[in-house]
């Protein structure tokens, strides 16, 4: 496979240097030092290495960097805008939705990328929607309420 | 064999926690220290022997220009104003960094933001024995309290002598010291410039009561939670340096298999790549990650393997394996009260291994720097995993420092040293720092396991309810909780040692969960041959004030006696006594009798640890220990066979998700009258035993195995319940 050698990641345009088929979430983290993006399982089934792929959330660990070449990629280092936290990572500090926070950026991008797709989810939406993040401190019910929140302040802010 | 008094009777609910300390030479000269932290105002907290409990170090007498060697806390207020306070716990998501600050800010009389803790550095730190047992809010946060009393004293003499006023008049408000009378008022930055003067406190400074508390007592977020929302705060495996290798190990194909040859040539022939073989420890060291998957891969190595305990016949082994128990707790005749008892019952109850499973699985960052070796790991116990160090390497204690940097959570887990100890080998090798981060395949394989076990219970009852004899039998679960809260005349309660065919150690509430299973299980049974009501059968059976307020909390909460469990829903109660904590918890399960499936539709927990901290802390805390409690109650069990774990991924070990947790309530029983106790722990013992008797009352199926669901659904559902 061929290498791969520019990424574009929170708008900007990054000079990496992989094999195609190395994982997303290893470039992230060991060449470009964007280390908010975690490891827990490398098998899809923890989310903590969630990332937005032109708006979607995916894994990267499962994601070679091949696939998310010349693709708009959103780690959690590029949410915040100007200073500002964005809404979500607004409202998990609201709801003082982490304990250790080791999960906590898989859950935010996860959040983002559902209610840009579905700005007022249910309560059993949101679960059902970040049913393959884990959180192994248990704080999924304040989680829910962080989503939520953010939601409410979504649809005000119009 | 000993039989002694029920109040001196002491278990060992620590057996798989403690290890003897070393022995700690605290050897930091005042002048070596002001150049450490900068010029300022200091307090250290001297521990005398007995009162601190585990906290302090032991060590050596001091010069009259050291500090004191038994130190359990230090704070210094520097000349910026900041204050820095220094303690060996550490922090990995029980949010003791805000706890602990609060209890400073309180008595030093600060805002919070100025404050920074600096956590779980064996060079930087006083020696602690590590952050287990929820001892750091009883134990820890009164130390820091105090140290942070004694600053703001000597804070007001320090303005006292500079305005030649009665230290007595003058107050400390918000960073300032003051003086009504004239109505000056001076910062405590201004007082601490140019000043190297330190002060060591014994630990019986008076303490703001809790009913006077203005900082503590109230929620307080997180006071970096601003570095997890936005991906800034660096856990071990994202600590980064140019220099940095990355490490992997070649694991063994069973456990406790030998290594009998190692073909190396492919893997070393990789460029840059060290293959360290040190015994039966195989590694490698290479510049990236995939490279050092590569290597490992490239290895040809040969095993021996050793004979193992099939997993099927783990409970039998238990049983027959059980060394002589050490300890006994014995009152009134057994053999008496069992033979005059109107009702009897015997059950027997297991328990399998579980993993802990934290996010952040082990991972330690190590570089050898002119002979002396740091490691950065996550880690519950830094002192600890430094001892291990250098018994590993064969160093003196001062060639090793450990950091912790705040970790993805421990529950039990992180106590040893392992990726620590392997990094470190593996950097000695490569002449440079390397970091080794463990797969998921090998944090639930090679970390350690909560010991499996199996209760033996046998009561007796009058028929008016009156408990009269209980025997208790837990065979390699542990001793934690072991102890029956209620009044029972007769009585006997066993814990008996078994050398474990896994690797296990301690857990979240340790052998508590497994205790109050069988216990509250057997009660809630016990309630049912009386036909009594679960909760008044308790009641009749329980003097203790405390315990009782949470059992009736948590029942009025759910509504406990209006809503009638009925043959698709079922209420159950549990709870108990331990580590401080009083905890009741009422489960409610809705089961569908089509697919045997059931579900905990509603938790409710009535906690009491006496003053409450951080109320908003608290309850989260309580809710997440519910749900982890969730998974080893229904589902969670590790599977093995030859000596291999079979279940070694998140997607063949199912632990809670989003749609397992049901709302889950809880209730403070804030008790200021009461010291205040930890509550990492307690809060998860009532879980299973209440929704195993609500699955009782449901279908009157009694599941005494945990997990009680590992299938997801009931075994076979009685159509005649
Ligand atoms: S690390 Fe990618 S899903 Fe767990
Ligand atoms: S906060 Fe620890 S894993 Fe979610």
């Amino acid at each position: 496979m061929a290498k791969v050698t520019e990424l574009r990641i929170n708008g900007k345009r990054l000079a990496v240097e992989a094999e195609g088929e190395t994982s997303l979430l290893t470039v992230l983290r060991d060449q470009l030092d964007l280390t908010g993006t975690k490891y827990g399982c490398g098998e899809g089934q923890c989310g903590a290495c969630t990332v937005l792929i032109n708006g979607n959330p995916r894994r990267s660990c499962l994601t070679p960097v091949s696939a998310a070449e010349k693709k708009e990629i959103t780690t959690i280092e590029g949410l915040a805008t100007g200073g500002y936290l964005h809404r979500v990572q607004q409202a998990f500090l609201d709801e003082e939705a982490l304990q250790c926070g080791y999960c906590t950026s898989g859950m935010i991008m996860t959040a983002v990328a559902l209610l840009r797709t579905h700005p007022q989810p249910s309560d059993e939406e949101i679960a059902r929607f970040m049913e393959g993040n884990l959180c192994r401190c248990g704080t999924y019910p304040r989680i829910v309420a962080a989503v939520r929140r953010a939601a409410e302040r979504q649809r005000k802010s119009g | 064999m000993t039989s002694k008094p029920y109040d001196e009777f002491v278990f060992e609910p620590e057996r798989y926690e403690l290890r003897s300390p070393p022995a700690y030479y605290f050897d930091l000269d005042r002048r070596e220290f002001f150049r450490v932290v900068g010029a300022g105002v200091a307090v250290a907290l001297v521990c005398r022997s007995g009162l601190a409990g585990q906290e302090p170090g032991r060590g050596r007498r001091g010069s009259q220009e050291s500090l004191p060697k038994e130190i359990g806390a230090w704070l210094h207020v520097g000349e910026s104003g900041e204050v820095t306070v220094f303690t060996g716990k550490v922090e990995m998501g029980q949010n003791i960094r805000t706890s602990l600050a609060q209890a400073v800010a309180e008595e030093l009389r600060v805002p919070v933001a100025s404050i920074r803790l600096v956590m779980g550095d064996t060079d930087l730190t006083p020696f602690d024995m590590g952050t287990f047992g929820s001892r750091t809010t009883p134990t820890m946060s009164p130390q820091l309290r105090r140290v942070a009393a004694a600053a703001r004293d000597l804070l007001v003499e320090l303005a006292a002598k500079r305005w030649n006023a009665k230290p007595g008049k003058l107050k400390a408000e918000d960073g300032k010291i003051s003086d009504p009378a004239s109505g000056r008022s001076i910062e405590y930055k201004e007082l601490a410039t140019g000043q190297a003067l330190a002060k060591a406190v014994i630990d019986d400074e008076p303490l703001t009561p809790p009913t006077e508390w203005k900082v503590t007592g109230k929620s307080l977020s997180k006071v970096n939670g601003a570095d997890f929302v936005t991906g800034k705060h660096r856990y071990t495996p994202d600590l980064k340096g140019p220099e940095i290798l990355h490490g992997k190990v070649l694991r063994p194909p069973s456990f406790g298999a030998a290594l009998t040859s190692l073909g190396a040539r492919a893997a070393e022939a990789m460029p840059g790549v060290t293959v360290v073989r040190d015994g039966n420890f195989v590694g490698v060291a290479a510049k990236s990650e995939p490279e050092a998957t590569r290597a490992v891969a490239a290895l040809k190595a040969e095993w021996k393997p050793v004979p193992q305990i099939p997993r099927r016949e783990l409970f039998d082994y238990l049983k027959k394996n059980a060394r002589p128990s050490e300890d006994r707790q014995e009152t009134g005749s057994l053999a008496s009260a069992l033979s005059s008892a109107d009702h009897r019952l015997e059950a027997t109850y297991t328990v399998e291994y579980i993993a802990h499973a934290p996010l952040e699985p082990r991972a330690a960052v190590a570089e050898w720097r002119d002979g002396k070796l740091t490691v950065w790991t996550g880690t519950q116990r830094p002192f600890g995993v430094r001892d291990e160090l250098v018994e590993a390497f064969r160093l003196p204690l001062d060639r090793v420092r450990v950091i912790m940097p705040d970790t993805g959570a421990g529950f039990g887990g992180k106590h040893t040293g392992d990726a620590a100890i392997e990094a470190a080998r593996l950097a000695k090798a490569a002449g440079r720092p390397v970091k080794l981060v463990w797969t998921r395949e090998e944090e639930f394989t090679w970390a350690y396991f909560r010991p499996a076990g199996v209760i033996e219970v046998r009561s007796g009852a009058h028929a008016d309810g009156t408990l009269t004899a209980w025997e208790f039998h837990n065979y390699n679960s542990g001793g934690a909780g072991i102890r029956t809260p209620y009044e029972v005349g007769s009585q006997r309660i066993e814990f008996h040692p078994v050398d474990s065919p896994l690797r296990q150690g301690s857990y979240r509430a340790l052998a508590a969960t497994a205790n109050h299973f069988a216990r509250e299980s057997h009660m809630d049974d016990v309630a049912h041959q009386l036909k009594m009501d679960p909760l008044e059968f308790r009641l009749k059976n329980l003097k203790d004030d405390r315990l009782r307020a949470v059992f009736q909390a948590a029942a009025k909460q759910i509504g406990w006696g209006g809503a009638k469990s009925s043959s698709g829903r079922g209420f159950g109660i549990g709870g108990g006594f331990e580590k401080g904590g009083y905890v009741a918890t009422c489960a409610e399960v809705t089961l569908d009798r089509a697919t045997g499936s059931v579900r905990v539709v509603r938790v409710v927990t009535a906690f009491d640890c006496g003053a409450v901290v951080n109320p908003d802390g608290l309850k989260n805390q309580i809710a997440g220990a519910n749900v982890m409690g969730l998974g080893g109650a229904l589902f969670e069990a590790i599977d093995f066979e030859n000596g291999r774990v079979l279940n070694n991924l998140f997607s063949l070990y199912r632990v809670p998700r989003f749609s397992d947790v049901p709302p889950i309530e809880v209730v403070l029983v804030d008790r200021k009258d009461q010291p205040s106790a930890g509550a990492g722990e307690t809060p998860l013992v009532g879980l299973a035993p209440a929704i195993g008797n609500a699955i009782f009352a449901a279908t009157s199926i009694r599941l005494r195995s945990l997990p009680m669901l590992p299938e997801g659904k009931l075994p076979k559902v009685n159509p005649g319940a």
